[in-house]
């Protein structure tokens, strides 16, 4: 599969998710945010960090990137866009995803492990994967996702609600959300399931060391 | 203008320091330059009142590429990578200002790192504040932990390892030191000396502003009841910018154009440009019309004293300017050509077709006073003769009250606000013996960890200095690693008085003794003096960041127990010293008596011998014995590994309370499976290391004999829920 990374000021996790990908074989590029066209490929992945620093609003000035105009073309032909962290927070500025991403309830930046379970099972992202509950790591600020009641239910009518923090044992409870968003949501997915946001971060989970590997269920099912 | 005594003081000089820059300079010095003078000759930029005491430690190794005196420190760790770090200060505006501080003290530190052609890969912190109850702590424990959160985790390098205490001699002045750590390629380390005459000086990175002027001669002085005046000299950092410039620094330095680097720190453009030329001993000319400033009408003064953040100084290859220029316009950052070096030894400085200032540069970076300043030796306290009525203290109350203290509990609460996962080579995370990074791409790694004991250094330097070094080696050796060099920074009281001098002298000696016998050399660091507030000084404070090399990341150790029924041992005999341990201290309330003993045989014996278990993959968790003693140690290891452990006490116990809280050096506790327990004890003894079975993990409950029984689920809430409470 071929995937482009783009890289905006300020982006921290593009080495880290383009190191991911290339693990699991996806023929990755990576693609600076000035410039006007996208190479050919399948998946856009807009990774974490800190776009022009977060100033103004997380996301906001990278959402009127020229790059992402190709972006949204790319998504409006079916193509598949990743957004994760931050990536999560322009996607939703660009208006390609529903709701907001509020500051965390505690008003405080969160990194820490967090289990989600994956509660949708018919995306391209998703639709490989066995594991019911996912160790994955958090790292942002503003994470709390939110939306109105009636966006709520037409996420939950069309599936479009792809991850939500549980515990170890994959139960959906308050103390198992880290930043107070609505439904325990940490990732979702548009209409016709093609762009998918998230807060937490797989390209972190992809070492067979100590604390988690388990971001390799997710490439691996990308893949196929 | 004349320059009066007023002004002179006023630069933070002495009449007499004045009257050798008249005697320097052959004639009187103008206002500028009177301050680029007061710039180079305060204590943090010229190390006027250290200097001769540092020159005791020991810098070099085998490992060793670059020791103290460049941006940061160099280290070899095989193949063709070296890792570049450094520890500094940033106490003064931390107090001030806490968050913006913080922020730039990792910004500060960030930059001194990767000047050097390195990526930095992790940072740490140290952070001393007043005790809880004073009113100003939660304040500046909340915008000191924000501040280096928001810096690191906007930048994107892994906020890894750190250590937090209370005390109430940092109530009116808190320590805030960090870390960085960077990693380049040997072939491609860059320096700080300038060569070549005619070579375009380039300045990059954020516009000048009036932020910070005379921010080096803040550090370097008391605080009184009016240093809240002393705001605008703390720096605003910008962690988008200095991001753009780590970048754009690295991308340049892929080519062959910069011929020397420096980051604009304390002192701003004056440091920079003057030790640049003043090390390659040229002279250097600056047109300060062609600095890019944030602000109408600035002056010559405000621009070279100006520390505002995120700004380098490149000397590049003559003709290479546009090509440089491109990466930064990129970027979007700052690039101009703001002068060339010259042969003339001088440093000039134009504006507006004029010169404005005309210094010979030996002057200004040589020939800062040196002070050999009166100095008092510390005696060893003498140990408490009479017996110490323990009645009335259950084992059970000071064990709680031992791991809810807030030296000693969990610092989640802090550290969960660092991204200490960014970059994913994170292996092993805050709240651990050491961190551990592994090198990307390849399986070796680095540990770190960084350490301070302010209580046994007041109660006696020389031992107090050793002990530091001792608790960062073992650190280090716990989670695997082989210790290779340490960072410092010396926090003190005020040099001018000779009890705070002699605590400097005796704690510098101490770390050079431990360095010397651990062959743990010092490759970086820095000193700040004047940590005092009307009169009173913090608690003498070295801190010590230590880096040691993985072999191989899979065989990392951690303290976690691992499984249950397997043997407890311990390593290092325990005498039962109490006096300055946290029993005794917090619990007793009584502080004197002398620290524990520091004996550098046992310590690199043990040390060397835990390695030699590791390595051989017998033990399968490694803790050191630290402040709280044998069972702090222990209930830690129960809480990371959700195991509990039953603890027997020897027979011939003289104090059950001496046993299990003392804080004699040296020690480690090792899980061994129960069929390696006799190749374990046969390795100890063959290498004459004193050890003894404790105890055995066990299913949910840590218990100590029959003194008492504790669940790990109370234990858990007991460490980990001090921050909480305090701050909600």
């Amino acid at each position: 599969m071929k995937s482009t990374v783009i890289i905006f000021p300020g982006s921290n996790c593009d080495r880290d998710i383009a190191n991911a990908l290339q693990k699991y074989n996806f023929q990755n590029k990576m693609l600076w945010h000035n410039e006007t066209e996208l190479p050919k490929t399948d998946l856009v992945v807009l990774p974490g960090g800190f776009s022009y620093g977060d100033y103004l609003r997380t996301g906001s000035i990278a959402a009127k990137s020229k790059i992402i105009t190709e972006v949204i073309k790319h998504s409006n032909k079916g193509g598949l866009v990743l957004g994760i962290c931050n990536g999560f927070q322009i996607l939703i500025e660009t208006g390609l995803l529903p709701g907001i991403l509020l500051r965390n309830k505690k008003l405080k930046f969160i990194s820490k492990d967090v289990y989600v379970k994956v509660t949708n099972k018919n995306s391209k992202y998703f639709k490989e994967i066995k594991q019911k509950v996912l160790k994955w790591h958090i790292a942002h600020n503003e994470g709390n996702f939110f939306a109105n009641k009636n966006i709520i239910k037409k996420l939950q009518d069309n599936d479009q609600i792809a991850l939500k923090y549980c515990d170890a044992s994959g139960g959906i409870k308050q103390d198992s959300n880290p930043n107070g968003s609505i439904e325990n949501i940490a990732g979702i997915l548009n209409e016709q399931k093609n762009i998918l946001g998230m807060m937490p971060h797989p390209e972190r989970a992809v070492n067979e060391d100590i604390y988690s590997n388990d971001g390799k269920f997710f490439f691996e099912s990308l893949l196929t | 203008m004349k320059i009066s005594e007023k002004i002179i003081k006023k630069h933070g000089l002495t009449l007499s320091e004045y009257s050798e820059i008249n005697k320097l300079m052959e004639r009187d010095p103008n206002l500028l330059e009177l301050g680029l003078f007061s710039a180079m000759w305060n204590e943090h930029c010229s190390y006027k009142s250290s200097k001769k005491h540092l020159k005791k430690l020991p810098t070099k190794n085998k490992k060793v590429i670059q020791g103290p005196g460049e941006n940061a420190g160099v280290i070899d760790i095989d193949d063709d990578d070296a890792i570049i770090f450094k520890i500094e200060s940033h106490n003064h505006p931390s107090f001030l200002e806490p968050y913006q501080g913080a922020a730039t003290g990792v910004g500060g530190i960030l930059r001194d790192v990767f000047t050097m052609g390195a990526r930095p890969i992790a940072n740490l912190n140290v952070l001393h504040f007043g005790e809880p109850s004073n009113s100003k702590t939660k304040n500046l424990l909340n915008g000191v932990v924000s501040g280096i959160g928001g810096y690191g985790n906007c930048i994107g390098i892994p906020t890894v390892g750190g250590e937090t205490n209370f005390d109430e001699s940092y109530n009116e002045n808190i320590l805030v030191n960090a870390m960085s750590i960077g990693l380049a390629k040997k072939n491609n380390i860059f320096y700080s000396k300038a060569k070549g005459i005619n070579k375009p000086v380039v300045y990059v990175g954020s516009k000048t502003g009036r932020d910070g002027i005379h921010g080096a001669s803040m550090a370097s002085a008391e605080f009184d009841e009016n240093s809240e005046e002393k705001k605008p000299t703390v720096q605003v950092g910008d962690p988008f910018t200095e991001k753009l410039l780590l970048e754009a620094c690295l991308e340049l330095m892929k080519k062959n154009i910069i011929i020397s680097i420096q980051d604009m720190g304390a002192a701003g453009l004056t440091s920079s440009s003057i030790e640049m030329s003043s090390k390659g001993n040229l002279g250097i000319e600056l047109n300060l019309d062609k600095v890019p400033c944030r602000e109408l009408n600035m002056t010559p003064y405000e621009m070279m004293l100006s520390e505002s953040q995120e700004r380098m100084l490149m000397i590049l290859e003559s003709g290479k300017e546009n090509e440089a220029q491109k990466i930064f316009l990129k970027w979007g950052l700052d690039f101009s050509v703001i002068g060339i070096t010259t042969n003339t030894k001088n440093i000039v400085l134009k504006y507006k077709n004029k010169e404005v200032a005309n210094v010979p540069l030996k002057a200004l970076a040589d020939k800062a006073p040196v002070y050999d300043r009166k100095w008092i030796s510390h005696k060893l306290p003498k140990k408490i003769k009479k017996k110490v009525n323990y009645n009335g203290y259950k084992i059970k109350d000071i064990f709680k009250k031992i791991i809810n203290h807030p030296n000693i509990c969990s610092k989640k609460w802090i550290w969960e606000q660092y991204d200490h996962t960014v970059m994913a080579d994170t292996f092993i995370r805050p709240g651990e013996n050491a961190a551990v990074i592994r090198i990307h791409g390849k399986n070796k790694g680095i540990a770190t960890s960084v350490d301070s004991s302010p209580i046994y250094c007041e109660s006696h330097p020389l031992t107090g200095g050793k002990q530091i070094v001792c608790e960062n080696w073992r650190n280090l050796v716990s989670v695997g690693s082989t210790p290779i060099a340490i960072t410092n920074c010396l926090n003190f009281g005020s040099p001018e008085k000779k009890e705070i001098m002699g605590q400097f002298v005796e704690c510098v000696q101490g770390i050079s003794d431990a360095c010397n016998y651990l062959d743990f050399p010092v490759v970086s660091g820095n000193v700040s003096f004047y940590n005092e507030t009307n009169g009173r000084g913090i608690k003498p404070t070295p801190t010590i960041g230590g880096v040691g090399k993985i072999n191989n990341v899979k065989k990392i150790m951690t303290c976690a127990f691992k499984k249950e029924n397997s043997n407890i041992i311990k390593i290092g005999k325990t005498e039962g010293h109490v006096t300055q341990s946290i029993f005794y201290r917090e619990v007793l309330g009584i502080k004197d008596g002398p620290p524990p003993e520091i004996n550098l045989f046992n310590e690199k014996n043990n040390g060397l011998t835990i390695l030699e278990l590791i390595r051989k993959e017998l033990v399968m968790a490694v803790h050191d014995i630290s402040k709280g003693g044998l069972i702090a140690a222990i209930s830690k290891m129960c809480i990371m590994g959700n195991i509990g452990a039953k603890i027997y006490l020897p027979k011939k116990l003289i104090s059950l309370h001496n046993y299990v809280f003392g804080e004699d050096q040296s020690r480690y506790l090792i899980e061994v499976e129960e069929k390696l327990t006799n190749d374990v004890q046969k390795i100890l003894e063959k290498n004459g290391v004193y050890s003894e079975i404790v105890g055995k993990t066990q299913n949910n409950n840590l218990e100590l004999d029959k003194e008492f029984s504790i669940s790990i689920e109370d234990l858990k809430r007991e460490y980990f829920n001090w921050f909480d409470k305090y701050l909600n």
